[in-house]
């Protein structure tokens, strides 16, 4: 779709959100989260394990409510879920009662649209790969297929931000790599706002515009680093292996400012 | 990369299935010449990520071929692979069948596919070579006789049609042996019933005699089965549709779940049958108190199953279709009932088993005309041929009413192959 202006910048202000624990005691999962994401940006979320990442992408996902602050999207508000933020878990979670075709349609058929829009469904069918795969139940897919299936679901209802948590990380290297490759040709295509939970730093160099790091709890930004290495990137080149020492020293550096939590 | 040079000779090596101890000493020699070729760096480390998954895969479907496999994944991972997986089942199964042809199992005739027939033989000829029993005088029937001929007649057609198709035969070959038992066990009840009268014969009739009740009692047995039909079939459709509903609206709303919840987990475990005396007083005739057994007795586990169903639906789906724009109605409709399915037909076929009792013990309180109280009926004229062609006329019914509903879930739930087992 021709947008005159490109959509889909986000602004987190003073994010704050806390679970409470079966015991009563409450948890900071994050404490004064500040962020703003350009339209068209591919930014990465990283940190430790239990930071908090996850659960930023659920407040913009509008699957979650912070307890306080504001979250915007093009400066309206993020109240509940929709269509404008598709979310792509790990796991796929595909519809494992619908073919490969029907769930790709999900997000259409329940506004209506999905008569209309035949050509487009099998449109994304295809930039995903997945031709020929329409009638397929996800039982018969692999992991990588029902992963690219999971994006094609997400990407036919035209989001303006994409949100991806963890979506590469249950899949052996070969298909990751793939998968990242693919990821980046339809961000160039749909110049779509991606945000991606990451574990992995290689795959956020290699993907992002912007690494936000991320420190434990209570999760605050600790750096956001630009990537600044021209594209397509090179896994090997030296400018990457710099940034990635550099991130590696900061998250180590965050896991132990408090104490050293584990021995190895 | 050790590791990576071991997976590597695997997928390469042909003939590692023989390798003994022997081999394992050669490739230890190998290993300096394997290093020299292995620093190669990142290009490399991509491929051995490749020749990983070929390797472990190939390892699964040695037959399929681990080189052809690899080429599948060299031209990227899409169609082709998809391909191989249905491919290499077809193989396997190919390849199941040139052993057997190779070790000499597969004949065009099989021996186990003539025991029904023979069995049936001997039943027959027992019958009518082996005189009765001096002790009581029986009126002579044909029925027997006429339907073991039958049965013989069938059971050699079959044999015969066996020799044409393999696919029939593989399938009569393996259940022959029970029709063959069950021939046998037939010859051994008309033996003890008939020949050798070890039984009170008033309560244990000879096969002859309960065959002569469906010979002529048919008619009017048919009227019977058509009332319980429609009986059961009013109650447990009032009852399945009336506990899918409760499942649902208690799976899906905390609201309803409060009100409704603790009177199913009450009323629910109470045995329909329990209800008669109210029923009986409050309902204005014995047809619609049965109805209201009947769908008490289907109603309560549907219920319960439906809506653990779908309280139990994953919280991912629900998230998904929430960030994909489902409304609640979406949700309920598209989302927690497909994916309550299964729970929901263990439900109704639970449900069923319920309703069978419940229409039985119904019928035998008091509905007239039905196969339930024929048998009643029929007991206290102490015509018990006519009791056990009752049974005989039940077993197949519900057998068939069980069967149907396994078809309709198949059908239904297709997707679930290869993702529960049952």
């Amino acid at each position: 779709m021709v947008n005159s202006a490109p959509t889909g910048s986000i602004r987190a202000e003073n994010i704050r959100k806390t679970f409470e624990q079966p015991d009563g005691q409450k948890v900071t999962a994050l404490d004064n989260v500040n962020l703003e994401i350009r339209a068209g940006e591919f930014v990465s979320l990283i940190g430790p394990s239990g930071c908090g990442k996850s659960t930023f992408l659920r407040l913009l996902a509008g699957l979650a409510v912070p307890d306080s602050g504001q979250l915007t999207l093009d400066s309206v508000p993020i109240t509940s879920a929709g269509y404008e933020r598709c979310l792509v878990f790990q796991d796929p979670t595909l519809f494992p009662w619908l073919t490969i075709y029907e769930n790709v349609a999900f997000g259409l058929k329940v506004r209506h649209l999905h008569r209309e829009r035949k050509t487009e469904i099998r449109d994304f069918i295809r930039l995903v790969g997945l031709e020929g795969f329409e009638k397929a139940y996800p039982h018969q897919l692999s992991g990588g297929m029902a992963q690219r299936a999971a994006l094609a679901r997400a990407l036919v209802n035209h989001p303006k931000v994409l949100l991806l948590d963890e979506p590469f990380g249950a899949l052996d290297a070969f298909t990751r790599m793939n998968m990242q490759d693919e990821l980046l040709r339809i961000w160039k295509e749909r110049s779509t706002t991606m945000v991606m939970v990451t574990h992995d730093v290689d795959e956020a160099i290699y993907l992002s515009d912007r690494i936000i790091v991320m420190s434990p709890r209570p999760a605050r930004i600790e750096k956001i680093i630009p990537v600044a290495i021209g594209r397509p990137r090179d896994r090997d080149l030296p400018d990457f292996l710099q940034l990635r020492a550099r991130i590696l020293q900061i998250l180590h550096f965050a896991g132990n400012r408090d104490e050293i939590q584990y021995y190895l | 990369m050790q590791i990576y040079r071991q997976i590597e000779k695997q997928t390469w090596q042909p003939g590692d299935e023989q390798g003994g101890s022997d081999e394992q000493a050669s490739r230890q020699q190998d290993e300096p010449a394997e290093t020299s070729r292995s620093i190669n760096g990142h290009q490399r480390a991509v491929k051995m990520n490749f020749f990983e998954k070929a390797s472990e895969d190939s390892k699964n479907r040695r037959i399929a071929g681990a080189s052809e496999y690899r080429k599948s994944l060299i031209s990227g991972y899409g169609i082709s692979e998809f391909n191989e997986v249905t491919k290499s089942r077809h193989n396997k199964s190919a390849v199941n069948e040139y052993k057997k042809a190779a070790a000499g199992k597969i004949r065009r005739f099989d021996f186990r596919t003539l025991l029904p027939a023979l069995s049936a033989s001997l039943t027959l000829a027992v019958h009518l070579l082996v005189p009765q029993s001096s002790s009581y005088t029986f009126k002579a029937l044909p029925y027997f006789t006429v339907v073991l001929t039958a049965i013989i007649v069938i059971t050699v057609i079959a044999a015969v049609c066996c020799i044409f198709s393999g696919k029939l035969r593989e399938r009569y070959a393996y259940k022959s042996l029970f029709f063959a038992v069950f021939m046998l066990l037939l010859n051994v009840l008309n033996i003890v019933t008939l020949k050798l009268v070890l039984l009170q014969p008033i309560y244990f009739p000879s096969p002859d005699r309960i065959l002569k009740v469906f010979v002529d009692d048919w008619e009017f047995m048919l009227k019977c089965l058509g009332h319980s039909l429609r009986l059961l079939a009013s109650g447990y459709f009032i009852g399945a549709a009336a506990g899918f509903a409760t499942g649902i609206l208690v799976g899906w709303s905390k609201k309803w779940s409060y009100w409704i919840n603790p009177l199913v987990r009450i009323i629910g475990p109470i045995p329909s049958t329990a209800w008669v005396p109210i029923a009986l007083v409050s309902l204005p005739t014995t047809f619609s108190a049965s109805v209201f057994l009947i769908s008490l007795a289907v109603w309560f586990p549907t219920t319960v199953l439906t809506s653990s169903g779908i309280s139990n639906v994953r919280m991912s789906y629900l998230e998904v279709s929430d960030t994909l724009g489902a409304k609640t109605f979406h949700k309920i409709f598209r989302v927690a009932i497909p994916s309550a399915m299964p729970m929901v037909f263990i439900g109704l076929f639970n449900g069923a088993g319920a309703s069978f009792i419940t229409l039985m013990t119904a019928e035998m309180m008091g509905v007239k005309y039905g196969i339930g109280w024929y048998i009643n009926w029929q007991r206290d004229m102490l015509s018990y041929a006519n009791v056990y062609a009752g049974l005989i006329v039940i077993a197949v019914t519900f057998y068939l009413i069980i069967t149907l509903m396994f078809r309709i879930r198949d059908r239904i739930l297709v997707w679930q192959k290869g993702v529960i087992k049952w």
